[in-house]
Formats: C-alpha cells, sequence, structure tokens
C-alpha cells in the first residue's frame, strides 16, 4: 500500500502540480513534464476515439508495478495520482484533493489560473490528507 | 397561510432582532467571502505600489465596516450601555463581536508585558486567511488586515482611536504562524483612563 505521487495537469495540457510521496517515485522534471503533456494527449484522443458514447476519457491505467488514477474536473483540470496497485479508494482520494485545490489555490488571491502552484497551505493539506489515508489503510 | 413567516423574513436585516439560537444566527458563505475576498485583493494587487499601501487600503474598508459593525450590535444589544472602560471594549471586540463577524471568539486577549497601551488579540485560524498562501514576495503582506481595520473601526467609533496591525506570529504549540493583532492606544485614551480611575477612587 502506498501512494506514490500526485500531478496536476491544466486544461492546456502542462503540469501545474507535482509532489512526490516516496522517494522510489522521484521523477526527472522533464520527464514529469513530458509524462503531464503525453497524458494529456492521450486522454483527449481516447475520448474520442472510444466506442462507448459519452466517454470522459482515461480514469485508470493498470500496471504492473503502479496504478494511474485520474479525475479530470469538468473545467478540464486533471488530478493523477500514482499508487501501488493494491491501493484502494483512490476515487475518493482525488476527490478530496480536488475539494483541497478548490480551497486552498482557487481561494488564494496570489494564484494566478493555469500556472503552477505555489501554496503553502496547499502543500501542507495534501501532504496531511495522504498522510491519514495512509495511517487509515493501514488500520 | 405562513403571514407571520413572511413578514418576519420581509423585516430589514437590522431590525430583525438578534437570535438567541445559534442555529438561527444569518450566516453568509464562507466560500463566496473567500472568492469575493481573494478577488477583492487580487484588484488591490493590481492597483496598490507598495505592500503597505496594499495594507493601507484594506485596513480601510475594514475600518468602514467596524464603524458599522460596532453601531449595529449595540443597537440590537438589550442592555445599551456604553463601554467607557478600555478593556470593556477590547472584551467586547474579542467576545460578540468576534463571534458576530467569524462565528467564533478570539482565541486570547493579552496585554504586552512591558507597555500599558498595547494590547494582544490572537486567533488561531482566521477565518478570512484561512484559504490564503502568502508567497515570499508579500512576505510583510497579512491578509488579517481587514479585520484590524475593523478593530481600528469599532474601538475609533467607542472613542478608543488607536492604531491596529495584523501580524504573523510563530506559536510554540501550533505548527503554522497565528495571526496576532497589535492594538496600540493613543495617549489621550490612556490619560482619560487615568483619570477616570482617580476619580473612581477619590
Amino acid at each position: 500500500m502506498a501512494v506514490y505521487s500526485l500531478y496536476v495537469i491544466n486544461k492546456s495540457g502542462g503540469l501545474i502540480y507535482n509532489r512526490d510521496f516516496a522517494e522510489a517515485a522521484r521523477v526527472d522534471t522533464n520527464d514529469s513534464l513530458r509524462l503531464a503533456s503525453i497524458w494529456h494527449s492521450l486522454h483527449a484522443i481516447a475520448s474520442q476515439l472510444s466506442p462507448v458514447p459519452g466517454c470522459t476519457g482515461i480514469e485508470l491505467l493498470e500496471a504492473d508495478t503502479f496504478n494511474l488514477h485520474c479525475f479530470q474536473t469538468l473545467t478540464g483540470t486533471k488530478f493523477l495520482l500514482v499508487v501501488d496497485p493494491h491501493a484502494s479508494f483512490i476515487p475518493a482520494l482525488l476527490l478530496r484533493i480536488y475539494e483541497l485545490y478548490s480551497d486552498f489555490v482557487m481561494k488564494n488571491p496570489f494564484y494566478e489560473t493555469e500556472q503552477v502552484i505555489k501554496c503553502e497551505l496547499f502543500d501542507e493539506a495534501v501532504e496531511a490528507l495522504v498522510r491519514r489515508y495512509l495511517q487509515q489503510a493501514q488500520a | 397561510m405562513n403571514a407571520r413567516q413572511t413578514a418576519k423574513h420581509s423585516l430589514n436585516i437590522v431590525d430583525r432582532p438578534l437570535t438567541k439560537n445559534r442555529a438561527e444566527v444569518p450566516t453568509v458563505s464562507l466560500s463566496a467571502f473567500a472568492y469575493l475576498f481573494s478577488e477583492y485583493i487580487q484588484y488591490l494587487v493590481d492597483r496598490a505600489n507598495s505592500i503597505s499601501e496594499l495594507e493601507d487600503r484594506l485596513e480601510r474598508v475594514g475600518f468602514e465596516v467596524g464603524l458599522r459593525v460596532l453601531e449595529l450590535l449595540s443597537y440590537r444589544d438589550k442592555a445599551l450601555r456604553r463601554k467607557t472602560d478600555v478593556l470593556d471594549i477590547l472584551r467586547f471586540i474579542h467576545g460578540p463581536a468576534w463571534q458576530y463577524l467569524f462565528g467564533k471568539t478570539a482565541d486570547d486577549l493579552q496585554q504586552a508585558a512591558n507597555a500599558d497601551d498595547e494590547y494582544y488579540i490572537r486567533d488561531y485560524d482566521l477565518l478570512i486567511s484561512r484559504y490564503i498562501s502568502v508567497p515570499r514576495s508579500y512576505e510583510a503582506f497579512n491578509p488579517g488586515t481587514l479585520a484590524a481595520g475593523m478593530m481600528r473601526g469599532m474601538l475609533d467609533s467607542a472613542g478608543f482611536p488607536a492604531r491596529v496591525t495584523a501580524h504573523y506570529m510563530a506559536h510554540k504549540d501550533r505548527p503554522r504562524p497565528i495571526t496576532t493583532f497589535m492594538i496600540k492606544l493613543e495617549p489621550s485614551v490612556l490619560a482619560r483612563q487615568a483619570q477616570m480611575e482617580a476619580a473612581r477612587k477619590g
């Protein structure tokens, strides 16, 4: 059980927030930017190629060593969580992160929309949330 | 049908009695306020040339609010007694006024150890700056200045001219710096206070 990292991608595919929760998950900055824009494009293509009508894009990518969960808000901002394949309740965790984002980022007068997120309170709140999640998962 | 109810609701907000029931106290959505306040700070940041000008303008808005809040609360208060003692008005701000404005009383009211004319009011989680992270480039700025302005407004209209400033200060039991309001009363207030005390004794 582990949460590896969190990415926030703005509506034009730029990486605006990246936080790693485990040492193993650390990726080069350039790689994480690339990951963000590739995911953004794949997500857009998938929603158009899907045979299912009303598809909103990729929600989950399953790999041998990790799961990548994606949550897209109505405004097109995407939240990605890279987690251990056995982790549960990740969609709920993503919703909580969205909530923190709308509280501590959107209500912050010093944040410019679509730009890189530099909000101390958001950092702390996310950190605390993930810590709480891991504690609950262990219990 | 509901004639009484509609009549009650059509009353002007200042004419409505201050309800004793906590659940009935009219409240504003915190999110709505937070967005509005955030936009207002952005508006000021665009227009102010310096951080002190930004704080000045924010403080002046708070001042206007303070004047009106004191008026409203004393009008609604059953016991119409003017507060003449420094501690009385400070306790009023720390207690009922804070409760009315922010939904809770302030956490701490204290006199400065080395100065008679300085008081501190602390709030561990000030409602108006709950969601605001101040970046390094604006380090001197405290969004609580709005509340400082409100306090100055209340003090001023009650006849206690003072200077109120908001600061972030580290607190030993708290992970984050907390908002501390420093109230510095003008000498005339202290002189009057001393006179009143002398008269009471004599």
